[in-house]
């Protein structure tokens, strides 16, 4: 059993769309695409996109935190859009837990984003079908590629390395210890659809020093030096011998 | 959720044709039993099934606006084990056809006796394709309605309400049909459907109040905690990630007035069961084929209305996500 997923550090992340931009550069052109916009420099555009990073405020004024949360199909291990699909479009592989649609059973009905809890599916309005993130199906397996850019677009573009990209089922992988050592965890979990993405949440690195530890304490001149200290503004050895 | 024209004429309009046609088998079975007259084959039951054919016809062809890809409808009968659209599509036109040959034979006059029970009950074909139907009529119900039912995050949509709301309201719109079908035809039967599509109007006001009570008083079981995983009480959205329209903002939003919603979850209560069982039972001294014709009308168009509100009432869980721009 193989689940691929991702793994999105909501500690690092800065917010800063690359994983939009990137997902949709590379899909768009790529086999998922098109992901076709409409009025892209007038009123009122839209168009389609696998993955958004949304912005939320936590706590109360002054006292917040600002969490910048990417958002995109959380490949679920039992995934409710696949079982209503009526035609068999929407499936999960076997190898690797990927939910993908195939576009040409689709029927463009839009059943599988009423039963998609997050939102993660969009019809795409040129080619009437439902489009979702594939994982980038068509980078991951790619032996073209160098082995490093094996990955999804969006995990290679993140500057803060907020993406991480494995298999949760290996408990070895990267993710897996991520998750066990970070406390990742799953959205909306009440819905019992085991989302295969996990996220970690905010860590405050904190590092307590206390006064004792400013001034070393088993210093062997204490006991060694024949001379006392000298007081701290008085002039030491160093000081004469600057100029 | 948006209502959708497409789903709204697609479950009203075969509702009343499934209820139309349980209303022509009811009317048998009781002539069977000489309860009521027994009536004329040709022009009753015959074109009452034509009736009841074109309604669910309407619904097959308002379907299809709801589709990207139209052409493709006939792959939705694949995934029947699994998902309720596609044994609707299955039990839709099954339905149909056994309605047409329901209405066939009757049409034609070919009715031979199959079997009698223990010598006292006359098996004829109508009747056996008759009950044939009857169970269709009853699945497709229930496949109708589990489409909402079984997507269990939808809370306004997923109790075993939806399913006696969909039956409830199609037979009581059908039953009414009937009984300007049969004011029409100008049969002795006006008073007995009148008296069924008051009473079934009745038992479905009960439970579509009861369902509405239910809805006001739902707790959602996402939040914005659970939606994200930060545990903190105070969640607010600064940013939904882009400011133009998506599908996530059109297809899961009902965009109507607060105004306009609300004033919908009074008016068709009083669309589709008061006024109806007020002019049933004027009309039901008078005979009138124009009165009955207007309890219909306005039933049906209050059905229109309570599909609408059926649709904008459920709340997805992720609007979440897009509270604000």
């Amino acid at each position: 059993m193989k689940q691929l997923a991702l793994v999105i550090d909501l500690n690092v992340c800065v917010g800063c769309h690359a994983c939009v931009t990137s997902c949709k550069e590379w899909n768009t052109s790529g086999t998922a695409g098109s992901m076709s916009d409409f009025n892209p420099y007038e009123e009122d555009p839209t168009g389609t996109f696998f993955n958004r990073v949304q912005t939320f405020e936590i706590g109360t004024y002054p006292k917040t935190e600002t969490v910048h949360f990417p958002k995109s199909c959380l490949h679920c291990e039992e995934p409710p859009c696949v079982p209503v699909c009526p035609t068999g479009a929407s499936y999960k592989r076997e190898e690797d837990g990927i939910v993908l649609v195939d576009y040409d059973k689709c029927i463009g009905c839009k059943y599988c984003s009423w039963a998609c809890p997050y939102g993660a599916r969009e019809l795409d309005e040129s080619q009437k079908v439902m489009k979702k993130c594939t994982l980038c199906v068509d980078r991951i397996y790619d032996q073209t590629l160098p082995e490093s850019e094996r990955k999804p677009a969006c995990v290679l573009a993140c500057p803060t390395s907020a993406r991480l990209f494995g298999d949760v089922k290996d408990p070895d992988s990267n993710v897996s210890i991520t998750i066990r050592e970070n406390g990742g965890y799953q959205l909306m979990p009440e819905w019992g659809t085991k989302p295969a993405n996990h996220y970690l949440p905010r860590r405050k690195t904190k590092m307590t020093i206390h006064k004792d530890e400013l001034t070393r304490v088993d210093n062997p001149l204490n006991k060694e030096r024949q001379l006392p200290m000298p007081d701290s503004d008085e002039q030491t050895l160093d000081d004469i011998m600057s100029w | 959720m948006h209502p959708a024209f497409s789903v709204i004429f697609l479950t009203t309009l075969i509702g009343a044709g499934q209820g139309l046609f349980l209303a022509l088998y009811t009317g048998q079975l009781y002539s069977v039993f000489n309860l009521v007259p027994v009536q004329d084959s040709h022009t009753f039951y015959g074109y009452g099934s034509l009736l009841a054919l074109i309604f669910l016809a309407l619904g097959l062809l308002a379907s299809f606006f709801h589709l990207g890809h139209p052409e493709r409808a006939w792959r939705s009968a694949a995934k029947w084990k699994t998902s309720w659209l596609s044994r609707e599509v299955i039990v839709l036109p099954s339905f149909m056809a056994m309605t047409f040959i329901y209405g066939l034979t009757h049409f034609i006059g070919f009715n031979p006796v199959l079997f009698t029970i223990s010598d006292v009950f006359v098996v004829t074909l109508t009747l056996l394709v008759g009950f044939l139907a009857t169970g269709l009529a009853f699945l497709l119900f229930l496949c109708t309605a589990m489409i909402y039912a079984c997507i269990k995050f939808l809370q306004e949509w997923a109790t075993p309400l939806t399913v006696v709301n969909y039956t409830l309201l199609g037979s009581a719109s059908g039953f009414t049909l009937a009984t300007v079908f049969a004011a029409y035809a100008g049969t002795q039967l006006v008073s007995f459907y009148a008296g069924w599509a008051i009473i079934l109007t009745a038992i479905a006001f009960i439970t579509r109040v009861a369902s509405l009570i239910r809805n006001a008083r739902i707790k959602p079981k996402s939040t914005m905690t659970s939606a994200i995983g930060i545990r903190h009480t105070k969640i607010q959205q600064k940013s939904r990630g882009f400011m133009a329209g998506s599908f996530n903002t059109r297809e899961y939003f009902h965009n109507a007035s607060e105004a306009l919603f609300k004033s919908i979850k009074w008016i068709f209560p009083l669309l589709v069961f008061v006024l109806p069982i007020l002019i049933l039972s004027s009309g039901m001294s008078t005979n009138s084929f124009v009165i009955f014709a207007m309890a219909f009308v306005i039933q049906y168009a209050g059905l229109i209305a309570e599909r609408w509100f059926f649709f904008a009432q459920a709340n997805h869980p992720q609007n979440l996500y897009y509270q604000t721009i």
